[in-house]
């Protein structure tokens, strides 16, 4: 039994040798230390018929080049767009469901948003590339259909779940006595709700937002139909953009075993899992804090 | 009103009762309209990706449509296969995944002391399991299962023959429920944790040890949030395709697996393929159509049947509580 229990630390530690042992060659293997080093990926480059140094993804071609920041670029590019309209939405959402809507309602609309949570992501993927995208070019004329936006408003249909569930939690775990003090103190409804009940909700919010946040850095199959999967280093949203997980999941079918794209690929991996993990687990931290907390309080 | 209007605010705030009046409802509109057009915005969502949906892709369903194989560059026929495949690989995760998960919570809530370091371990590396990102699996279930388990199985049994060292149906299943595994855990814990403390006082009372009373009385009485989380894990699986495009998943296949180490399609990547590899978008959009409906079918009645099952449990619990 005690053994079994092991299994969850188990798969959270293989995956983690897996995917970094499968990298590993990028740091130790000279033959892979030919074609890319991690200085390499991390640093602008002079390449044959570029003006100057710069970062560079291009895996396939006759001198491959694997410069990292344009698909860091990517992520970060798609996930403050989704970040953008999903906090509000979600955190919004829940302040209204939990604060104004009746029961009956609430009854209703909470496993509505949740059926948005079960929606496949390869499903958001297909509507954002199909519908979303012309949409949004006859409204706004963008030089390219699949783009930042268009990509990183699809993400926040999956994270908006997420995001709603987590506060609403947390607004409906405020303490009544907060609210009723400060109704009795003679502040108005709303004064409550601005200065009480969300301020003591806070740390459950930005628990959601933190573990929406690792959702959006990690998902694969939205960004990697709707984003147009084009490595261009730069700050614009219209443009079409590859983010590290859309990368993995493109390029992986087509490498040599052991190769160093391979090799890099799987350090991508690596980069993800990291990052998602350090997000995840303030998250984690944060909800448990308040548990504690609350627990206390009560 | 003219007995409050004499009796001015004697805070810091200089403002008639009238305005004070004002301001409030005032505030609480502005916040009302605020935080309700939000939700309307995340239903309009739902509602319209479902209706977009549901109008292209209500027209494509019929028996021909389940039942036969893609046709003609996959722009017509239907989508045998692919269903096959996602059955075939929910079953295999599902029987991997839920002995596992609940003897994980079972050992968890029943048995580990509360406060122990593995307990905790157990804990923190459950929830970062669930944030781990869908492709990470996908790399995972390629370096272990595929390149480390099956590897080592050629070079045991068949003599470095390629057999099992390639993706197939059977890694891409354990794959999938490494990926599945905190939500049973987590749905089996919750339903233990529901456990009225009386009736396990009562079995131990009647002088049963604690193993019969863990597997005569705890489990049987959250088999419901078990069914929960086994629902919910398999519309996970069925929906997921990023963790399965390197262990197992095929664009076309002629027929269908006829073991566990071979390849297979699946409903998620079809859509995918359909969507971005097609030659004449137009000529595939409705066959598309109509498969993204059949996932979402899929999807949805597993999700609502699992709101059901828990449903009806917290009532029961309810009932024996009051």
């Amino acid at each position: 039994m005690r053994l079994v229990a092991l299994s969850a630390i188990a798969a959270i530690l293989l995956i983690f040798a897996f995917v970094a042992r499968e990298a590993w060659p990028l740091l130790t293997s000279s033959a892979i230390h030919k074609e890319v080093t991690l200085r390499q990926m991390w640093t602008a480059q002079q390449w044959a018929g570029y003006d100057g140094p710069d970062h560079v993804w291009q895996p396939v071609s006759d001198i491959p080049k694997f410069g990292i920041w344009p698909l860091l670029a990517g992520t970060i590019k798609v996930t403050v767009v989704a970040m953008l309209f999903g906090v509000p939405l979600g955190v919004g959402a829940a302040l209204y469901v939990s604060q104004y809507a009746a029961p009956r309602v609430r009854e209703i609309v909470k496993p509505v948003v949740e059926l948005l949570a079960g929606i496949p992501s390869v499903v958001l993927g297909f509507f954002a590339l199909m519908v979303m995208a012309t949409w949004m070019q006859d409204a706004f004329g963008l030089e390219s259909r699949l783009n930042a936006i268009v990509a990183g408003l699809a993400l926040s249909f999956a994270i908006i779940p997420v995001i709603f569930t987590i506060s609403e939690e947390a607004f409906r775990a405020v303490p009544r006595s907060y609210v009723e003090a400060s109704i009795a103190l003679g502040a108005a409804r709303w004064q409550t709700i601005l200065r009480v009940v969300l301020p003591a909700a806070s740390p459950g919010i930005a628990a959601g937002v933190a573990l929406g946040l690792g959702r959006a850095v990690g998902e694969t199959m939205i960004v990697l139909m709707a984003s147009g999967n084009a490595a261009i280093f730069s700050a614009a949203l219209s443009e079409s953009v590859r983010t590290l997980s859309a990368t993995i999941a493109a390029e992986l079918a087509e490498v040599v075993f052991g190769g160093a794209h391979y090799t890099v690929l799987f350090y991508l991996g690596t980069v993800l899992f990291v990052v998602t993990f350090v997000v995840n687990s303030a998250g984690d931290w944060i909800i448990n804090r308040m548990k504690r907390r609350l627990g206390e309080s009560a | 009103m003219s007995a409050a209007a004499t009796m001015t605010a004697p805070g810091p705030e200089k403002v008639s009762p009238f305005t004070r009046g004002l301001r409030n409802r005032l505030g609480d509109l502005a916040l009302i309209v605020a935080s309700g057009s939000a939700i309307v915005i995340v239903l309009l969502i739902l509602a319209v990706i479902l209706g977009d949906v549901l109008i292209h892709g209500a027209g494509r369903l019929s028996w021909r449509f389940f039942f036969t194989a893609p046709e003609q560059g996959m722009t017509a026929g239907g989508i045998f296969p692919a269903l096959f495949g996602t059955i075939a690989l929910v079953v295999l995760m599902t029987l991997a995944v839920v002995p596992v998960g609940v003897a994980t919570a079972i050992y968890l809530h029943e048995y580990a002391p509360r406060q122990s370091l593995l307990t905790r371990a157990v804990r923190i590396a459950v929830n970062n399991l669930a944030g781990v990102p869908s492709i990470v699996f996908g790399l995972f279930g390629l370096g272990f299962f595929i390149q480390f388990v099956g590897g080592s199985m050629d070079r045991l049994f068949h003599g470095g023959e390629r057999v099992w060292g390639q993706p197939a149906l059977v890694w891409a299943a354990l794959t999938m429920a490494v990926l599945t595994l905190p939500v049973v855990i987590v749905a089996t814990e919750e339903a233990l944790r529901a456990v009225p403390r009386e009736l396990r006082e009562a079995s131990l009372a009647l002088g049963a040890t604690q193993f019969q009373t863990v597997f005569r009385v705890a489990v049987p009485q959250s088999i419901p949030g078990i069914l929960t989380g086994t629902i919910l894990a398999i519309s996970r699986g069925a929906g997921e395709v990023a963790p399965i495009l390197f262990t197992g998943v095929a664009y076309f296949l002629p027929g269908l697996p006829k073991s566990l180490h071979e390849p297979f399609m699946h409903l998620g990547n079809h859509i995918y393929v359909l969507s971005t590899q097609s030659p004449d978008v137009d000529a595939t959009k409705p066959l598309l159509y109509g498969t993204v409906l059949v996932l979402l079918i899929l999807t949805f009645v597993l999700n609502f049947s699992a709101v059901l099952v828990r449903s009806r449990m917290r009532r029961r619990l309810a009932g024996a509580g009051g």
